[in-house]
């Protein structure tokens, strides 16, 4: 077999905005099926490096590498929906603009929200819908495409603990389910989430960006049931707590 | 109908104060008739009244398509580039800012004081411009912005992202626009009217004119009622449009 080059990958990016610290340089290598949970204090850039992965921004400096031609899916820290359309139209959306006829993109787009478990709320509207509801409509959204690359920013930072841990495990469930298990990226601030639901964590500095310490997650994907109580899951929250420790820009002042 | 209720009882209650008071004070009619006589003068000029009404409410909607194809058009053109929207929107502004009266003798020079109709309808459309302009390019912009970087994501093409996103969330902004819209296309047509004088139009504003010169108060105020009337039927009926459309969106 073949090695398998990456999925994704950022070579040396960095990216400048006027009146800010440049961000970067930045290495990060994402291999296929794998998932890595970015987290950094506010303002490291972790938002910032995900949108330089889905291509929706281009780097200062160095190269984003993206694999084969595949598709990328993204999910925002809101669910980010059409107001204006049902849970099914949202969701055949990607497929639309890419000009997949109408009927055959609904069908894929039924399939898709009957596996994030909403397959008779098809013809709902976003405000009919909770917020786990509406996070799920998005996560069908990103995944109708099939992608190779699935880019996560804090998706479920807003909602409460049962329903975010349900989607986490949901989330793991939908990855595994794949034949061809796309590559995860997932931002957030939360170590033991990161902990949880990625293979490795990377932390980014909160002055420079760059990647600060890059600690793999023990354990397999999806979690089995009650890992949560696991020594080596507290064990992996308390370094990864620690290395985001340290990665504050300022100390003692909090 | 409970709703209806209280302003109709204050209408009642503002008319019956106002004619005893001219029956008591014994007003002269052509200072201020009380509202039986102009009661009267609406029946009897309600042929006359009704056609001068279809006049100036034509000239009125001529005016406002006019203006939405012109505004919705133009913030059409200039929501995609944001040089375009720099340049024109000042521009917007000074058509805006400039009292209607002050530009409609020029406006009947151009159309020749024979085609009165037609400056009214010209004047009318440029004070109904700026809100249907304005809510067309507020409202296009108006999507949010994560929608805008999706549809970026899955490569959408200009049509596919004006139609599929910054239309729809355009709608309510183009509504409210043309509910302001319709209302001063009303006070332009009125306006434009007076101005363009001596019965070159038979529109309302005529009519006032009209019945003002010969002191028939009464038949004066009788017009009022009658544009009172277009103007809060159309606002009723652009009001239902816009709530129709927001319920359909929302």
């Amino acid at each position: 077999m073949a090695e398998a080059g990456p999925a994704a990958a950022l070579r040396g990016a960095t990216i400048d905005y006027p009146g800010r610290p440049p961000i970067g340089p930045v290495h990060l290598t994402v291999s296929p099926g794998e998932i890595v949970a970015l987290v950094g204090p506010s303002g490291a850039g972790k938002s910032t490096l995900l949108r330089l992965l889905a291509g929706l921004e281009a780097p200062s400096g160095g190269t984003v590498f993206r694999g084969v031609e595949g598709h990328t899916g993204f999910v925002f820290q809101s669910a980010t929906l059409m107001p204006w359309a049902d849970a099914l139209a949202n969701v055949a959306l990607p497929l639309e603009l890419s000009g997949i006829p109408r009927p055959d993109a609904r069908a894929r787009a039924a399939e898709a929200l009957q596996a994030v478990g909403l397959g008779d709320r098809l013809t709902a509207r976003p405000r009919q819908l909770s917020g786990g509801m509406a996070m799920r409509v998005a996560l069908a959204r990103a995944l109708v495409t099939r992608p190779d690359v699935l880019l996560l920013d804090e998706p479920f930072a807003a909602l409460d603990t049962v329903t975010r841990r349900r989607l986490i495990d949901d989330l793991h469930r939908l990855w595994a389910g794949r034949d061809a298990r796309p590559a995860v990226v997932f931002v957030t601030h939360d170590v033991e989430e990161a902990v949880y639901l990625a293979g490795r964590a990377v932390v980014l500095d909160g002055a420079t960006g760059r990647v600060a310490a890059d600690l793999p997650s023990p354990g397999v994907l999806p979690r089995p049931e009650g890992w949560r109580a696991d020594a080596g899951y507290r064990a992996a929250v308390e370094a990864l707590a620690g290395a985001l420790a340290s990665a504050m820009p300022s100390r003692g002042a909090t | 109908m409970t709703r209806l209720l209280p302003p109709l009882l204050l209408t009642l209650i503002l008319l019956a104060g106002w004619e005893i008071a001219c029956r008591v004070l014994q007003v002269p009619p052509y200072f201020l008739p009380p509202p039986s006589a102009v009661a009267r003068a609406l029946i009897d000029r309600a042929p006359i009244l009704a056609a001068s009404a279809a006049t100036t409410f034509g000239m009125a909607m001529q005016a406002l398509a006019l203006a939405a194809v012109l505004g919705g058009g133009l913030a059409l053109a200039v929501s995609l580039s944001r040089n375009a929207e720099r340049a024109v929107r000042p521009l917007a502004v000074a058509l805006q800012v400039t009292p209607v009266v002050a530009i409609a003798p020029l406006v009947l020079i151009w159309t020749g004081l024979d085609q009165a109709d037609r400056a009214v309808v010209i004047l009318a459309a440029a004070v109904a411009f700026f809100p249907l302009f304005s809510g067309v390019l507020t409202g296009l912009k108006s999507a949010d912005p994560d929608l805008e970087r999706l549809f970026d994501l899955y490569g959408a093409t200009p049509l596919q992202r004006l139609i599929r996103l910054r239309l729809p969330a355009a709608l309510p902004f183009i509504l409210e626009g043309l509910r302001v819209a319709a209302g001063l296309s009303v006070i332009g047509a009125v306006v434009a009217e007076f101005v363009s004088g001596s019965g070159a139009t038979q529109g309302l504003a005529w009519r006032l004119l009209e019945a003002g010169n010969r002191l028939r108060t009464a038949d004066m105020l009788a017009a009022l009622v009658w544009l009172m009337a277009m103007g809060l039927i159309l606002n009723a009926l652009v009001g239902a449009l816009e709530r129709r459309a927001r319920r359909a969106l929302a």
